[in-house]
């Protein structure tokens, strides 16, 4: 055995799990082996119990093994594998001596199921345990007895939401529902462990029902159960839009088990796992989940200096979005606005966010102070001199970007970097007011910064290999997924969204109403509708977009709509001023969206609308962007097409369960694609000429990504 | 030059930079935090604008004088607050109102015997959340209590309290060993030295007149951290302790509030309670030069004295000065800049009336001749703590901060700090501009 290792405490067999050279322990095979070995040869009168436990720093199991998943053939491979890891977890549950899970560190998916197995669990109460069923982001579902042992622990209602969400439960909470016995500091969960199987072999544990009141009488009759399915089921539905099946298999495997026991639960929930490891959904999924895990890592790390103190010009939303991912990784951060009071605007909401944590009991309100001083608000270049890294968050204006740069070359040592976070601007542009060009960047963070998990970096020929790898470090310390592309008006993201966002106008202008065409893209798998990203990002950035993109977009012949620029000078610049493509409404202090705001109908074309087939809808809007990102392959924009795909589902909300454009190519076919885009081609012009790459593509038959 | 503690050691100290969070009278801009946080946004405000960063600091060093239980290593509470690292290690110091004073020299120690080369030292107060205790008796009862077991026992908790018990206990304050408080002392003390009730009201119109000038002319702006306060998060970039408005008139009209009705000392001469915090940046000359900084000023000799806390409670500036400059080989006409911190217009008057004084400095300082008349064009020139407010623990960076920025802007070469404090001691230290 290389996993596991035995020792016996005080007649306690302590099992250490412990892959020999990796940093966290994976369910694979295996472990899975090891433990059926393990469990055969232990004679059970030999031993008071069996201690689970990792011997890892930070994770108890932090999952299963995705690459094996990948590996295995679906769905056979997948349901087998299943069978045979539910097998094992009923041999451990139902072996003749109390087993015990002492767990510090991530017990994550196949992790918790291993210890939901187990007869009683013990964790520590360290920031670092962390649980949960996140399967379903992978489109699948907990296929290690998760979806039979959860509901039977926490109950029907609490079990579904986890897990058809995948959301993290942190010790106190899964205390508190029942899903561990028992919280200790992270020394004594071995201790704690053992002594709990004395008591079991004493007194006979008996778990006391936490559910409330109303879930034990709602989940103990049968026809009030029937509601729960159903109920749960219109609400995934309304989320997903039938794009994603797992939540519904997920709920007809808790169903089964619930119904007609465990037995007939597991072996629902082994069929349906393999299954589900077989549709395009789940692959584009965990693609995505490789694609995410790679945009994590820096293979330039060493070729990066170090970053200690960050300056950020700008305390608006952005500016303040920076700081607040900055001083959350422990980076020292100067928030420079033209005010200190506009500045200290900056770092209030940063504060308020840390005090939300705080009242959620995540973070102290120690923690909270620290974390906030690192952000220091002013209203003057003092301090800047030991920055290694300026990230600018100004307006979006070419000289005032490149007088800022000067102002922070002369305010900077040597060897500070200065990043921009435009949105469209060529950096080269900016970079041409510099005295150290090579250590010009674009960092394109996306609004919400704290909660948006993209950052587009963007060089030009000049910047340094160096300061690419600076900047990317950063970026990953900030807990963003880091894209690196090159140079060129809208870079990637925001070219990609340009044609999407075009369409969408040259569709209203043809009749269509806001809300149907909003429901239409919903439907197909974005957050929001084109329209609500309209007034999201602000029409008078589309307008300041569009100026930008002409030149490029009317080399290939493309007329891009006027609208932004005339919508602009209306008055209408979306959420920001109250004004777009939405009413807005002043509830509890926020400003929410209301109903389509009718009187922008005038600029395309009166209120009289006409419907428009979903499905052409979709397929011009979705071309055009995926058509665009071909382009930016193309044209070496994009280095390769997987930051391709990260960009437009990480930054832009493209539909996850599609992959990303290329896969969504790949799916679907490069002939197809190109075939679509040549329909609308003859009937809309050259804005939907495919690039030639997706026509070579198509020739070739070949596919964009190898694997 | 000579300095009194050079011992063949050639380390020598320099201030890099100071500053404080704008001074608040207590019930005010900082009301509801706790001196935890005002030192921790004084420690933010110097160290995110520090040539280093906060964990290139060897020691964290501040001085506080009311402490709160809850944080009574305030400044390793306001240190890892700031987001200064774990690594750094941070103690308080606590010597009345020349707490920071003792902070600064506790750093020269540190950096001249090689122990440091960059110290974080500074002072915080909050006369806004003083604690107040329950009696002795009470005290006694509840500690007890924790012993309690049985029905009984808590039933003994009730035998022999009163109402009176609950009563809460507010410090004063006073002297502990002499139980007056200091404005009664000081009273004393002026009328002892035969300083009018008007003089004093001269000074202090003239303390409040200069703080406004220098505040509107923007020179105390290099030395003001402006303090975001959550959660509101308005930001007090100025101080709103001096009075632009007074006038002698005003200053007449109050009425003494200690000795009454003879008093000279009303609560117009007097420093106010005042909640504040302030840090400066110590460092060893040759780390700071080979790092490209160019420091404020050297800090040279230092000294501490201490007298009868009876009869000369606040008369430290008047010992300490001869002292230092003695020490130092240096004349009172050799200092440029003079820094005193202003405890009372009274208090003042009589420091530099007996410095003034052959008598005094036969009979007390053991000198053929006075010490010498301090002009007053180059004495506080920007204010003082009547004006610009006294947190108890924090006045002693504020005083060197303004003397390092004051022999900048006033092109002198040397300067003079003085404080006095509660327990009958005193402090001077010398300051030497650094010309990069």
């Amino acid at each position: 055995m290389s996993y596991l290792s035995t020792e016996n405490e005080d007649g306690v067999l302590v099992v250490t799990l412990d892959q020999p050279g990796e940093k966290v322990n994976k369910l694979d095979e295996q472990l899975i082996g090891e433990f059926q070995d393990l469990l055969q040869n232990t004679d059970p009168d030999s031993i008071e119990g069996i201690v689970l436990v990792s011997g890892k720093e930070s994770n108890f199991i932090a999952g299963a093994d995705v690459e094996m998943l990948k590996n295995k053939s679906a769905p056979e491979g997948i349901e087998e594998l299943s069978r045979r890891g539910n097998k094992l977890l009923l041999k451990l549950e139902n072996y003749p001596k109390p087993v015990v899970a002492a767990i510090h560190g991530s017990c994550i998916g196949g992790g918790m199921e291993v210890a939901m197995a187990c007869n009683y669990r013990v964790a520590s109460e360290h920031s670092d345990t962390t649980m949960g069923q996140p399967e379903v982001q992978l489109g699948l579902l907990p296929g290690g007895g998760g979806t039979q042992r959860l509901p039977r622990l926490i109950g029907v209602q609490n079990a579904l939401t986890y897990m058809l969400t995948g959301k993290t439960i942190y010790p106190r909470k899964a205390y508190k529902l029942g899903l561990v016995d028992e919280l200790t500091h992270r020394d004594a969960v071995l201790t704690a462990a053992k002594k709990a199987v004395a008591k079991i072999n004493k007194d006979n544990f008996e778990r006391k029902d936490k559910r409330s009141l109303l879930h034990q009488l709602m989940e103990g009759l049968s026809p009030l159960r029937k509601i729960i399915y159903s109920q749960a089921r219109k609400r995934s539905k309304s989320k997903t839009k039938g794009n994603y099946p797992a939540p519904d298999k997920i709920i007809d495997c808790v169903k089964e088990g619930y119904e007609n026991g465990m037995e007939a639960g597991l072996e629902l929930e082994s069929v349906n796992f393999g299954k589900l490891a077989a549709t395009p959904e789940s692959e584009a999924l965990v693609n995505l989940f490789f694609a995410m895990q790679g945009a994590k890592k820096n293979s330039d790390e060493d070729k990066g200096r170090e970053v200690e103190k960050i300056g950020v010009l700008g305390a608006g939303l952005m500016g303040s979005g920076i700081a607040d991912v900055s001083a959350n990784n422990d980076y020292r951060v100067l928030l420079k606005d033209q005010t200190v009071e506009q500045a200290g605007e900056g770092k209030k909401d940063i504060w308020q966010r840390l005090e939300k944590k705080r009242k959620k009991h995540i973070i102290s309100s120690f923690e909270r102070d620290r974390i906030s001083s690192l952000v220091t608000p002013t209203e003057t270049y003092k301090g800047f001199k030991n920055t290694d890294l300026v990230i600018e968050a100004v307006f979006e204006d070419l000289d005032l970007k490149q007088s800022i740069l000067q102002e922070v070359e002369e305010a900077t040592s040597d060897h500070a970097i200065f990043a921009s976070n435009t949105s469209s601007l060529p950096i080269e542009d900016i970079a041409d007011a510099a005295d150290r060009p090579e250590q010009v960047v674009g960092m394109h963070y996306f609004s919400p910064v704290p909660k948006m998990p993209l950052l587009e970096i963007i060089t030009t020929d000049q910047t340094a290999d160096w300061v690419t790898a600076t900047a990317r470090e950063v970026g990953i310390q900030q807990g963003k997924h880091v894209i690196v592309v090159n140079d060129g008006p809208g870079f990637y993201t925001t070219r990609i969204l340009s044609p999407f966002m075009n369409e969408a106008l040259m569709l209203l202008e043809e009749g269509i109403a806001i809300k149907e065409l909003d429901s239409h893209m919903k439907n197909f798998g974005f957050p929001v509708g084109p329209a609500a990203l309209f007034d999201e990002v602000g029409i008078d950035v589309a307008a300041h977009i569009t100026k930008v993109l002409n030149d490029l977009f009317a080399e290939r012949g493309v007329n891009p709509s006027t609208k932004p620029e005339e919508l602009f000078e209306a008055g209408y610049k979306g959420r920001k001023n109250k004004k777009g493509f939405y009413r807005y409404k002043q509830e509890n202090g926020k400003t929410k969206k209301d109903e389509p705001n009718e009187e922008i109908y005038e600029f395309f074309g009166g209120s009289g609308r006409t419907s428009m087939d979903a499905d052409t809808v979709q397929q011009r809007m979705t071309l055009t962007m995926v058509n665009e990102a071909a382009w930016c392959l193309q044209e070496d924009i994009l280095h390769n097409p997987v930051d391709g795909d990260l960009g437009a589902v990480l930054g832009l909300g493209f539909p996850p369960f599609l992959g990303g454009p290329f896969r969504y190519i790949d799916r679907e076919g490069a002939d197809t694609i190109v075939e679509r885009l040549q329909k609308y081609e003859q009937k809309h012009g050259p804005r939907f000429t495919p690039a030639d790459i997706l026509k070579e593509h198509a020739q070739s038959g070949e596919k964009f990504h190898q694997d | 030059m000579a300095d009194q503690s050079t011992n063949g050691s050639q380390l020598e100290a320099v201030i890099v930079d100071g500053g404080r969070i704008p001074f608040q009278r207590s019930g005010t801009g900082y009301n509801d935090l706790m001196a935890y946080d005002l030192g921790r946004l004084a420690v933010e405000g110097i160290i995110s604008r520090a040539p280093i960063d906060g964990g290139d600091l060897d020691r964290v060093i501040m001085g506080t004088v009311i402490q709160d239980v809850n944080t009574s290593n305030v400044a390793r509470e306001s240190a890892l607050g700031a987001g200064i690292p774990n690594h750094v290690p941070a103690h308080t110091v606590t010597q009345a109102c020349i707490s920071s004073n003792q902070a600064v020299t506790s750093a020269i120690n540190l950096i001249k015997a090689g122990q440091a080369k960059a110290v974080l030292a500074g002072g915080t107060e909050t006369m806004s959340d003083i604690p107040i205790r329950f009696r002795k008796t009470f005290r006694q009862k509840l500690l007890e209590a924790r012993k309690y077991k049985s029905i009984s026992d808590f039933l003994k908790f009730f035998k022999g309290l009163r109402p009176s018990h609950l009563l809460p206990e507010i410090p004063a304050i006073a002297e502990f060993s002499t139980g007056e408080t200091m404005g009664e002392s000081c009273d004393r003390m002026a009328a002892h030295f035969g300083i009018s009730r008007q003089e004093q009201d001269e000074y202090a119109l003239r303390s409040h007149q200069l703080a406004a000038k220098a505040t509107n002319e923007g020179w105390l702006d290099p030395e003001l951290l402006p303090a975001a306060v959550p959660p509101d998060f308005d930001t007090i970039e100025h101080d709103n302790t001096f009075r632009e408005d007074t006038s002698m008139e005003k200053l007449e009209k109050l009425s003494p509030a200690f000795i009454k009705p003879h008093g000279t000392i009303t609560a117009g001469n007097s420093s106010a309670f005042t909640d504040g915090a302030s840090a400066s940046l110590i460092m060893e000359k040759e780390a700071a030069l080979q790092k490209g900084i160019t420091p404020k000023a050297y800090l040279r000799g230092y000294t501490y004295v201490a007298q009868d806390p009876e009869d000369e409670l606040l008369l430290g500036p008047a010992y300490a000065t001869p002292k230092v400059l003695d020490a130092m080989g240096l004349q009172l006409s050799d200092i440029d800049v003079f820094e005193f911190h202003e405890a009372f217009a009274g208090q003042i008057l009589t420091v530099l009336k007996t410095l003034n004084s052959d008598t005094f400095a036969q009979e007390k300082l053991d000198r053929d001749q006075k010490v010498g008349e301090i002009p007053m064009d180059k004495f506080n020139c920007w204010g003082g703590s009547l004006s610009l407010g006294h947190p108890f623990g924090a006045t002693g960076v504020r005083l060197v901060t303004t003397a390092a920025n004051r022999l900048h802007h006033e092109d002198g070469e040397l300067a003079l700090v003085a404080a006095c404090a509660a327990g009958g001691q005193g402090h001077a230290i010398v300051l030497e501009r650094f010309d990069g």
